[in-house]
This record gives C-alpha cells, structure tokens and sequence, in this order.
C-alpha cells in the first residue's frame, strides 16, 4: 500500500501496482455493502482483508474479480482498468473460495482439465501433475469431487487457484476446513508459489495468527469501508496490542487504537 | 474460431465448456438414458395411436408416419430447449457460475457451448427414438430427405431462442423458476400445429400460431408428407421468425449477465 493510503512507512517498494481501487462503493438496494473503499495493492505483496462477517470483504473481492460491478468508483488490475478490460485481466488472475463449488459430479482431474483449458494452460497434463504433488491430491484425482471432504477440497479448490500460474491471487479464507498440518503446509505452498512467481496475493481471512505470518499488509473492514491498514506489526504497535487478533477485535468492537472507546456507528 | 482474435473469442474455451458438459453426460448412465426415454415413450405411444387411426381416420391414413414425425420433430424442440436451459441450472444446483466468470470465460462463449451440447443431447435422444421407430412400425421419418434437415435446424434454433430466454429468469429469480424450464415451451405446443393443422385452431388463435416458427415447420412437415412438396415460404418464414426469436433470447440471455454482475448474483445463484 502506498503512503497516501496511510501506510506506516515500511512498505516494500515492489514497482507498479497490481491493484488499484479508488473511491469504489456498492451498493446492492438499500444495502451498503461498500463504500467509498480506495487502496493500492504493490505488486508482490502479501495483503490480506480482515473484517468481521458483512465487513464488506467478499463483495470487494468479487468486485476485483468482475463478479460484482461497482456502484461507483473505479479499478485496475495489472494496469487494466477492470470494468472496460475485463477478459484481458482474469486469464492473468484466479482466485479460491471454500463458499464456490466446482462441478459435483466430474472428478477431481476433470474439473481441472476443463479449468485447464478455460485459462489456456499449455502442457495441462504437466501441470496438473505438478499440481497434485504440490497440493498432495494424486490420490484424489479419479475421485468425484462431490466425494470429497471439506479439506480435501479446498485444496483441490486451490489446485484450480494455481492452474494458471495467476500473477493475481484472491484467496477467500484459503485454509478453511483445513487441519492445523495440512493448513500450515498450504500456507507454505503459498508463500512458496508467491517467492518463486513474483505474484500479488490477496486473501481474506479470520485466522489472525494467518495473516501475521503469511501478510505483509493488511487492509481492515467494517460495515463496508476501510477502518484501518497497515502492516500486522505496525497495526499491533499501534493499537499496543499483542496479536493482530486483539487489534481486530478493537476494531470490531469500536475501539480505537488510543484504546479509547469509538463512537459506535 | 478463425478470423476472430483469440482473447474475443476462444474456440478452445467453448471446446472446455463443451468438455465438461460431455463429462457430465459420461459420467452418469442414467443422464444417457433420460435423453432417449421420453422421445422413445412418445414415440411408441403416438405409433400405437397411429396403428389405431391408419384403419380408422383418413387423414392419418393418407401419411401413416405424420403422428410419429410430428412426436418427434416436437421432441428436437423440447430436447434442443432443455439443451440449453437444464445444461445451464447444472451450473447454478453446483454454484458454479463464481469460479467459471472469474475465468476468462466469456457469457457468449457460454452460450455457443451450451448450443453444442443441446444438439448433441437431442441427436442422442431423438435420434435414438427415430431409430427405434423404424422397426417397430416400420416407419423412417429420414425418408423425408433434405426438409427434415430443415425442419430440424428450424426446431432447434427455436429451442435454443427458448433456451436462452428460460436461462436469463433463471440466473433473475434462481431455482425459484426451475420449474419454467421443463414445462414452459408447453405453452406453445397447443398453438403449434403440431398433430393437427393450423386452420383447425379458432380463428381468433391462428394469428398467435403465425408468429410461431414450430408453426411453419409442423405446415411443412404436412406439406412433405400428404403432398411430396417442400413448401419454401413456409420454411422462409421459420427462417425469419427464428432469427428474430434467436436475436431476442440471445440478447436477453446476456443482458441477464450483466444485471447479474450489478446484483451480485453470479455469487449467490444456486442458494
């Protein structure tokens, strides 16, 4: 995030921005689901979006990825602006959610063969070879995916997430139904991908102790805007909290961070 | 697709879509066997009617097969509409449409792909019926030649018009219309002409008939079978009806996307 969005000043520079959003609000009736929402995500970074539930979180992340058109406001991803390029950015990004299903009845290797070739993936069998290693579900991959636990397919969910080798990542708590060793494994692979490519991961997550590790920014919600941001460190000074968790719930309880008590909204 | 850039018009994304639509029909054996069930139904039922009136009505005596034809070319309209619009509510039972429009797919390149599979769906369904109906009763409704292919593309179009149309209510109200998918295209059936001509409805109808292109095919098919002539205005104003319908469905069909992405619906479609 760039000084002008308050960032505390130890931000990496990492060159042109992935993702810039500016004064984007929606809403859906009389529903203000967000409003008047500008940040600028560096290319390279870890940034995470933390809120309580209705937040404004999952409509920000659809509204990155086309899913939602904003009421207002506008946004660029990779440089392009998003509401008139959209198809010549979404092959360049992906993203996971443990709340979208793929297709119940085709097994695990279909659904990513047809994701495959929906994204234009050359050598596909390679990589999906490749990706069932990473993700540990070779031996899943004759298995309908309807047959599948919740962990398993999250991850399988995620194999999806990489098949393209997104430069983009949105990720929807990635490590939902995941047990504390499988999780801590895909966090890895995560930040292993995001070393080896270079790319901008977005994810939005309630696990604090997550997003400590994994983010190297975080954007704060609640009731549809941005409340705060900064880095998992800095936000914990400045709140003079131990763990990003404490800091969070100031927020959602209306505390500032001089620990005084906020008017409620 | 040739002539047309890749990153506005993908064959080999059509192909995927067209891809995991087959593996759904392979997967399960009972899809296989629903496609060809009811059109073999139908078509034994209206055999056995026909058998019936072939001694005892004239008219049917005349062109034994005109009750099967008529079942069947009936039947490519009713598959080439479920085709389209059941193909397109799998999508919303497995709350799919999230993952599939943050891809590059394009809500036309949907729509080409679900054309493909319905035609595939109706050639196994009715194909299998028109198959079967040469040994039972001895009749082939392929011995009507070159106007059956018009026939049948005619039907088709018109199913995927429908089609279009039930799926852009669909991705509207949800599952909540799930049901206009299957019953809907029986609103026509009376108006059609299809077992009986035209000039039998009341008149005050009829006009509602011409508007119908199933009108003009189920004339045209009459036409071949009593009097061995292929009436071309007939098959003109199906023709031009169809472009039109296609028109509308189509556009309705991606207007429907884009009130889907300022409702937020591609998220929540399917709950």
């Amino acid at each position: 995030m760039s000084n002008e969005d308050g960032d505390d000043g130890t931000s990496r520079r990492l060159g042109m921005a992935a993702i810039e959003v500016h004064q984007v609000s929606k809403r859906f009736g009389e529903v203000r689901a967000v409003h008047g929402v500008s940040f600028t995500i560096e290319r390279g970074s870890i940034c995470a979006l933390l809120g309580a539930n209705g937040a404004g979180k999952t409509t920000t992340l659809a509204m990155l990825l086309g899913l939602v058109t904003p009421s207002t406001g506008s946004i660029r991803v990779l440089g392009h602006d998003l509401l008139r390029h959209r198809y010549e950015v979404l092959g360049r990004m992906n993203f996971s959610s443990p709340y979208m299903d793929l297709p119940q009845r085709l097994t695990v290797a279909e659904n990513l063969t047809v994701y495959g070739r929906l994204y234009g993936v050359p050598t596909l069998k390679k990589r999906l070879a490749e990706l069932a290693s990473r993700l540990e579900i070779e031996a899943l991959m004759r298995r309908e995916y309807r047959t599948l636990s919740a962990g398993q397919k999250t991850r399988v969910v995620l194999a999806k997430a990489l098949i393209n080798r997104p430069e983009v990542l949105l990720l929807d708590e990635p490590t939902a139904s995941l047990d504390p060793d499988t999780a801590d494994r895909i966090r890895r692979m995560l930040l292993d991908y995001q070393r080896e490519t270079g790319a901008t991961l977005v994810l939005a997550s309630h696990n604090m102790t997550e997003v400590e590790r994994v983010c190297d920014r975080v954007l704060m919600m609640r009731g549809g805007e941005i409340v705060d941001r900064g880095t998992p460190a800095g936000l914990i000074a400045r709140y003079g909290r131990d763990t990003l968790e404490e800091v969070f719930l100031d927020i959602a309880r209306h505390r500032s961070h001089d620990g005084l008590a906020a008017t409620a909204t | 697709m040739m002539g047309l850039p890749k990153h506005v018009f993908s064959g080999q994304r059509i192909g995927a879509m067209v891809l995991r639509y087959l593996y759904l029909l392979r997967g399960s054996w009972p899809r296989i066997v629903e496609q060809a069930y009811w059109p073999t139904v139908q078509m034994v039922i209206w055999g056995l009617v026909t058998r019936f009136f072939v001694t005892n009505s004239s008219w049917v005596a005349e062109a034994a097969g005109v009750l099967i034809a008529a079942v069947l070319l009936w039947d490519v309209l009713f598959r080439a509409q479920l085709g389209v619009s059941v193909i397109f509510m799998e999508e919303l039972f497995a709350r799919h449409l999230g993952h599939l429009f943050a891809s590059p797919l394009r809500p036309y390149e949907l729509a080409l792909s679900l054309v493909l599979i319905s035609v595939v769906r109706t050639c196994i369904g009715v194909g299998t019926a028109a198959l079967l109906a040469i040994p039972l009763y001895h009749y082939s409704i392929f011995e009507m030649g070159l106007p059956l292919l018009a026939f049948f593309t005619n039907l088709l179009i018109f199913g995927w018009a429908i089609g279009f149309g039930i799926c852009a209510l669909l991705l509207r109200y949800g599952l909540g219309v799930e049901s206009l998918a299957w019953a809907s295209i029986f609103a026509i059936a009376p108006v059609s002409g299809i077992y009986y001509p035209i000039a039998a409805l009341p008149e005050w109808l009829q006009p509602v008939a011409w508007i119908l292109p199933t009108s003009y095919v189920f004339e045209g098919m009459r036409a071949v079978l009593f009097d061995r002539h292929f009436d071309t205005g007939m098959f003109l104003w199906a023709v031009a009806l169809n472009v039109i319908y296609l028109i509308a469905g189509a556009a309705v069909f991606l207007r429907a996307f884009e009130h889907a992405r300022e409702r937020g619906l591609l998220l929540q479609a399917g709950e």
